[in-house]
């Protein structure tokens, strides 16, 4: 089928909101070319779960290419029209399943050596929208504050490499207090500047404090979820699903079904869980990763003001050796291999930030837990080493 | 849709949040940012080794090692499967990564600073392109043979060269059928010998018990943790190879509960084929590296340092083995790069989906046998040229390749 031959009735199997602006739109949809349409779709469909700013995104680009003159829009979409698609894709059933379609045609587009006329395609539509796009300041300069080396005792490996041409580098941080300092800080900013979605608090460990006005997700939080996904992923591969039959499953799968939080609390933050565990790579084993991608999917979707990320170790990597042996013991922690995560977590975390809108004012801090190492960067500070002690509120407060 | 750019390996539109320019981005067309790598690896080299700039194409002037005939020339190719960054290798920060590739190997060869894979960036869809010389476009993640002849066939058939003369050492996902192509004028019968070590150590740990009990170690697919490879192809099986190898289940076992890691395995039983059978074409893909899609930056780092620490161990062993000494070429490459930390389309190191400059450019050594010393060729080549350059040293016709033989090694 060809988007022009779209009906308002085949968005009836998509939820409330999604229907209804995928009605709204059903003229524009009709004229776009189908390289183009399902991967519209694969956004709007998911509509109802999506946070504010990514809702503002979406009607950003719907306004875009409503306003196009018919010319316009051709010359606009040329470029996808004229990706040469198979006819199994043009049978597909894009409309209910854009999702399955998009990972089919990213397939084919490989295949056929046609995924970088795409993917410069694609480059060049974006930098269009942002251009037509309504500027949206943040409310308040950003702030990113990353947390690392949970349970380390000695380090030898130089943190903050990357950053320290971006920031100053605080050699003698006073740790009592700061963890609850930093945790205060988002605390209050959340108070101050009640934004939906705006401050988020993720913990590779335990929640260390309640959450007061920020969205809250951690890896203990959501054990039983990954348990649960890690049993149904085991079941699936023994019956011989294929992995194709697999990320469908996944990609169909709703929060409840691994048993968590009420759809009704929070289905916009429940959905956000579920898709850390079922789209991210090593989110469900180790929880570095899974704090990482957290954090870099709640920067990118979100959009947030505020937003803290510590770091906890993750599970040791067993050896050859270990794997096959006959006894097994209790999976240990690896502390060290988590600094070195987390340190690498830090600066995508911050390259992340940087992406957002407002990027020369955000601040960021970095902090090596219970130790006395910190990274700083704001705008009003140039990079360089300062080794005088300093407590974390003090340095909250030259970062604002 | 704010996040159409972008795209992917295999089956997934990556989503991508607005690109912002870095201090440290990549910005440029792609020849020009492919030749910005090439020229970082290269200078870097040059200070590492002391190789000398001379030429903007080619510089070093190092001795060439003879070649030996092309009857008694062997080759030993090793390829990354999940390739490394220049961040965590060619660049001064990656450097202590790499201390046996710097030291031991590089002064050692012809240094190919610029490798474009402009093909489908899958770990086993792309080795099989290194191995046909061909952009191979079949589905990465399904147990196919390539659809083009793999070098292992060019160099059996042309050469009129028996069975035991040509192995592939690979890890479990998929590679059970690169060995042979599914090319009517070639395939079945034709191909190398292809042993896939940890379903070997599976098989053996299995004989004494519960089968389900080692599936786990079948699942090394760190780009889709799900797949788990169908058997088939050329694979031989835990007899025979015990009996080739003439190594005992027990002690072959007894070994593996010794290593750290599949690729100590991959390299042990390459050891074993060069002594008992001393194959002229030996393939081994190491895959450990490829535990960085798992997203934790310290295994990704250890899987290289390991890498690096075999890439030298094989090198040494070629020198140790009568066989070989002398007369051996090898080449190390990955199949291909990782995303750049730039590309907001990717997560840097964890995967290579992008298909931006830096996930397609690589690079190769090449050392031994027909190889010059502390030698830098920063002219582009495509990794589709080695096998035809294989087929120059040996002797045989890639006539289906899409790649040109390197005159820089004969």
């Amino acid at each position: 089928m060809l988007p022009s031959e779209l009906t308002v009735e085949q968005f009836s199997p998509y939820p409330p909101e999604a229907k209804r602006t995928a009605a709204d739109n059903i003229g524009l949809l009709r004229q776009l070319p189908l390289a183009f349409a399902p991967l519209l779709l694969r956004e709007l469909i998911v509509y109802d779960w999506k946070f504010p700013a990514e809702r503002n995104e979406l009607e950003d680009q719907l306004a875009y290419l409503r306003s196009l003159a018919a010319p316009e829009l051709r010359r606009v979409m040329a470029p996808f029209a004229g990706l040469t698609l198979s006819p199994q894709l043009e049978r597909f059933d894009w409309v209910t399943l854009p999702g399955q379609f998009s990972e089919s045609l990213t397939a084919h587009l490989w295949a056929t050596h046609q995924v970088d006329g795409f993917r410069t395609a694609a480059v060049e539509y974006m930098a269009r929208v942002r251009a037509a796009a309504p500027h949206r300041p943040a409310p308040i300069p950003r702030l990113g504050i990353v947390i690392i080396g949970q349970g380390v005792e000695t380090n030898r490996y130089p943190l903050f490499r990357r950053l320290r041409a971006h920031g100053i580098y605080y050699t003698r941080v006073h740790p009592v207090g700061a963890l609850a300092a930093l945790l205060g800080a988002v605390a209050d900013r959340a108070s101050a500047h009640q934004v939906p979605y705006g401050h988020w608090y993720i913990d590779g460990g335990e929640l260390a404090g309640p959450c007061r006005g920020a969205a809250c997700v951690s890896w203990s939080g959501l054990a039983r979820a990954r348990q649960t996904l890690l049993d149904r992923m085991g079941r699936a591969m023994n019956s011989g699903t294929g992995s194709e039959a697999l990320r469908t499953m996944l990609a169909q799968m709703d929060p409840s079904e691994l048993g968590m939080r009420s759809a009704r609390e929070d289905a916009v933050l429940s959905r956000f869980e579920m898709t850390l565990l079922t789209e991210g790579s090593g989110t469900q084993m180790y929880s570095t990763t899974f704090v990482q991608w957290a954090a870099r999917e709640a920067l990118r979707r979100a959009q947030p003001v505020t937003l803290l990320a510590r770091f906890a170790p993750r599970l040791r990597e067993l050896s050859l050796g270990e794997l096959i042996s006959e006894k097994h013991d209790t999976p240990a922690l690896d502390p060290m291999g988590s600094l070195i995560d987390g340190d690498m977590g830090a600066w995508y975390t911050w390259l992340n930030q940087q992406r957002l809108s407002g990027a020369d004012q955000s601040r960021f801090l970095v902090w090596f837990e219970d130790h006395s190492e910190a990274l700083a960067i704001a705008p009003a500070l140039k990079p360089g080493v300062v080794s005088e002690p300093v407590e974390m509120k003090d340095l909250l407060a030259r970062v604002a | 849709m704010s996040h159409l750019t972008s795209a992917v390996e295999r089956g997934t539109l990556i989503e991508t949040g607005p690109d912002s320019v870095f201090g440290n981005s990549l910005t440029g067309s792609p020849r020009e940012i492919a030749s910005r790598i090439s020229r970082t690896r290269r200078e870097f080299l040059r200070l590492a080794t002391g190789a000398t700039a001379v030429a903007p194409a080619v510089f070093g002037f190092g001795p060439e090692r003879k070649g030996g005939t092309s009857r008694n020339r062997k080759v030993v190719v090793v390829t990354f499967g999940g390739g490394a960054r220049d961040d965590e290798t060619f660049t001064p920060e990656g450097q202590e990564n790499i201390p046996h590739l710097l030291q031991e190997i590089a002064p050692r060869s012809t240094f190919f600073s610029q490798v474009v894979n402009r093909g489908i960036l899958g770990h086993y869809v792309a080795t099989a392109s290194l191995a046909t010389g061909v952009y191979e476009t079949f589905n990465n993640f399904a147990a196919v043979p390539p659809d083009h002849p793999t070098v292992f066939e060019y160099f059996r058939k042309d050469l009129r060269r028996p069975a035991f003369d040509a192995w592939v050492v690979a890890p479990s996902n998929g590679f059970n059928r690169i060995g042979e192509s599914g090319n009517r004028s070639y395939g079945p019968g034709l191909g190398a010998g292809v042993i896939l070590p940890k379903r070997l150590l599976a098989a053996a740990l299995s004989n004494s018990g519960d089968r389900t009990r080692y599936e786990h170690l079948l699942r090394d697919n760190y780009e889709t943790p799900l797949y788990a490879p169908e058997l088939g192809g050329n694979e031989l099986q835990l007899g025979e190879i015990a009996d080739i190898l003439k190594l005992s289940v027990s002690d072959f076992t007894a070994h593996a509960r010794s290593l750290r890691s599949a690729d100590e395995l991959s390299v042990y039983i390459a050891r074993q084929l060069m002594r008992q059978l001393a194959p002229s074409l030996l393939w081994i893909t190491l895959h450990d590296i490829d535990v960085a899609h798992a997203g934790a930056y310290s295994l990704y780092i250890e899987g290289i340092q390991r890498s690096d620490r075999l890439c030298a161990e094989i090198w040494r062993m070629i020198q140790s083995e009568p066989q070989y000494a002398g007369r051996t070429t090898m080449f190390i490459l990955p199949d291909f790069g990782r995303d750049s930390d730039s590309d907001a389309g990717g997560n840097g190191f964890q995967h290579h989906r992008t298909g931006d400059p830096l996930s397609r450019t690589t690079w190769m050594l090449a050392l031994g046998a027909g190889a010059r010393e502390n030698f830098v060729v920063d002219r582009p080549v495509e990794s589709t040229d080695l096998v035809p350059t294989l087929g120059a040293l040996f002797g045989f016709s890639a006539r289906f390749s899409q790649g040109k033989p390197l005159p820089e090694l004969s």
